[in-house]
């Protein structure tokens, strides 16, 4: 079973370092956006990332596609750390591992024609002459479900679900073996959503696909999700099988996390005991000593403050369960 | 069991009534017709739910309660909105000045914008109370402490010389929860209150503004996208489609007993917490229609999948299928036979 590592992220940091006084000349800080977290993408999977703004979901995804330099730590893809690879070695890389963008207004450049978005990657990668191209996007458009006629148009003609549908199209453009999902239904409506989340598992079984899903919205995510990670604060604090995650949360911030869902049923809302999180996530320029979660977390301890937990193994019934709080699956 | 029963007290106790509301957008494009015939009543003490998707015409319907549609290219064309039996569209702008953040206030979607960024945290309080209840300087400021201490942010006094840049997303919402319950309105209008909101914080919003109505007795009117608030929060929900309502029940017969086919799309459509891995969901087909160039007849029946011959013919009007049921379809009563969960 573990062998089939497609992607394998480990110790991976991003820190943004920031400028300020005169002329910008001074250090005035460290953002740890991404503070080494570690975890794998089996082939075939859908690896859920969930947390709230801020957290350092999508740059984790932007930082594995190497869309923004890491500060440290290795991706692995096929036998070889991603960062290390020069631009030639790299430009091959990417024809297998695509993103789908958050929005899909602001990700689809306006001035060109759905056609030529879609074939730019074929272009880019020199695939094909222009009438093979021609086709293959025609074949694109037709797999997920937008009339082939219409390669001519501009986006602006299309509603938010359709060209969510044109952003799948140019990321499955170059057959990739991996997309990474950043966020790729929270700007829809919900059946517009539903559509989208419908239109991404059909692809995953033709096309084999494996998934980094990403998104803040927690029902989404069991959806689609095998394995889930939750992140807080660039740390990821837990990491399960969707199933075990969502019915046994070891985490104190995914207890409270799924505790502030409402579920769309009256009935049971009315008898549901909620937990809610006080307080505001604390800012990344300067959070908390030991566990970054403890100002919020109902079982903090004098420990918490004073030592970072380490992400341990909660086995159980052979099925791995990592969790990074002291008091894990202590009940609140 | 206390909640059903203050419900059953307040029956006939409606606050706000709002008589076949048409609020127009006139554009370049055409006639936008964003609220089209909306019709309901708000009962003292209750929440009522206003759902549906973007454009669906929720948040105008708000604004149109408010008067504060943008004119041109927005106008109310017709419709009553009785206020304590007063009709709100008749009222001159200085008669309005006596309802607005008085009697009935407004918490907007997103706290980023609709703060002033130039006047401390302590002066936007501190405005209306002084405007509506015609306090003194020291007497408002007082007052503006105890908001912000009802509100749940520690060290008031001090927090009174803030700017709103200087609060999050979560303290902008509830400074603006601040000045809306101000001055005690008897309806609180909340347009998407949290949906901009991190899910941990939405449910400390959530929470205050339901801890407040019950202290305060007010009505509420909450608008959402989002289903699991609705169960959660309101009494009765207005289900609203490209402007129209569609269905119109207690929250529970719109959760168990949903007769519309658009209300049941939208409950096929959602991902769930509480439920076991389900299989494909089963969303409603294509998009909403363009409010410009609305279909002929049942404005939802080219998505609809118990759309027949009748349904070309003429809009359906919200009928009275059971006792406080309203549903805006003709074939609400075979739909219900079925059993509606298997469909």
């Amino acid at each position: 079973m573990d062998n089939n590592k497609l992607l394998e992220i480990k110790n991976l940091k991003k820190y943004f370092y920031l400028r300020g006084g005169f002329f910008l000349q001074s250090n005035a800080g460290v953002i740890k956006a991404v503070d080494d977290i570690s975890f794998s993408i089996k082939k075939g999977e859908t690896f859920g990332l969930v947390g709230e703004s801020g957290c350092g979901k999508s740059t984790t995804a932007r930082v594995i596609l190497r869309l923004i330099p890491h500060s440290s730590g290795s991706v692995i893809y096929d036998g070889k750390n991603i960062f290390e690879l020069n631009h030639n070695q790299m430009f091959k890389v990417r024809r297998d591992i695509q993103i789908i963008f958050q929005d899909p207004y602001a990700s689809l450049s306006p001035r060109m024609t759905i056609g030529d978005i879609v074939s730019e990657p074929l272009e880019i990668h020199r695939i094909g002459n222009k009438a093979t191209r021609i086709k293959r996007v025609k074949e694109l458009l037709d797999v997920v479900g937008l009339n082939p006629e219409h390669l001519n148009r501009y986006p602006h003609e299309f509603s938010g679900g359709q060209r969510q549908r044109i952003g799948v199209a140019r990321a499955l453009a170059l057959t990739p073996r991996i997309i990474l999902c950043d966020e790729p239904v929270s700007a829809l409506d919900v059946s517009v959503q539903a559509q989208i989340l419908n239109l991404l598992a059909d692809l995953q079984k033709e096309f084999d696909l494996t998934y980094l899903f990403i998104a803040h919205d927690l029902s989404v995510v069991k959806h689609v999700s095998s394995r889930v990670g939750v992140m807080y604060l660039g740390k990821l604090v837990e990491i399960a099988n969707s199933e075990d995650l969502y019915s046994n949360p070891l985490h104190p911030y995914t207890v409270g996390l799924l505790s502030a869902v409402p579920i769309p049923d009256p009935e049971l809302e009315r008898k549901r005991k909620r937990i809610v999180l006080e307080g505001d996530v604390p800012s990344p320029l300067n959070p908390p000593s030991g566990c970054t979660f403890h100002p919020r977390c109902p079982l903090a301890q004098e420990i918490c403050s004073r030592e970072v937990p380490p992400l341990k193994n909660y086995r159980k019934n052979g099925k791995d369960h990592f969790a990074a709080c002291f008091f894990a699956g202590k009940s609140i | 069991m206390i909640k059903t029963k203050v419900i059953q007290d307040s029956y006939n106790n409606k606050v706000l009534e709002v008589k076949d509301l048409k609020t127009y957008f006139y554009t370049d494009a055409g006639v936008v017709k964003a609220v089209d015939g909306v019709s309901f009543d708000l009962k003292k003490g209750e929440t009522l739910g206003i759902v549906g998707e973007t454009g669906s015409g929720k948040s105008v319907t708000a604004l149109s309660i408010l008067r504060l549609i943008p004119e041109p290219p927005g106008k109310i064309i017709s419709g009553s909105i009785l206020f304590n039996g007063n009709d709100m569209l008749k009222l001159d702008r200085k008669e309005l000045q006596n309802y607005r953040g008085n009697r009935i206030s407004m918490i907007f979607q997103d706290p980023m914008t609709s703060l002033n960024p130039v006047y401390t945290i302590g002066n936007q309080i501190m405005e209306s109370v002084i405007i509506h209840r015609k306090l003194k300087k020291e007497a408002a400021l007082k007052e503006a402490v105890r908001l912000l201490e009802t509100v749940g942010i520690s060290e008031a006094i001090k927090r009174l010389s803030s700017y709103p840049h200087e609060f999050s997303g979560g303290m902008r919402q509830r400074v603006m929860i601040a000045m809306a319950i101000a001055n005690s309105p008897d309806i609180l209008i909340a347009d998407e209150p949290t949906t901009a909101l991190d899910v941990t914080i939405q449910a400390q919003i959530l929470e205050l503004v339901n801890e407040i109505k019950h202290k305060t007795n007010s009505s509420i009117i909450l608008i959402t996208h989002d289903l699991g608030v609705v169960a959660k929060y309101a009494d009765r929900v207005m289900v609203m489609y490209a402007g129209k309502p569609v269905e119109f029940s207690t929250v529970d017969n719109i959760f168990y007993k949903a007769m519309h086919p658009y209300t049941l799309g939208l409950m096929n459509s959602i991902t769930r917490l509480d439920k076991k891995k389900m299989g494909k969901l089963n969303p409603i087909k294509g998009s909403p229609p363009s409010l410009i160039d609305l279909p002929e007849g049942c404005i939802f029946r080219n998505r609809c999948r118990f759309s027949s011959d009748i349904c070309k013919k003429s809009f359906p009007p919200l009928r009275e299928i059971e006792s406080g049921h309203f549903v805006a379809c003709h074939r609400a009563e075979e739909i219900l036979k079925k059993d509606q969960r298997a469909i």
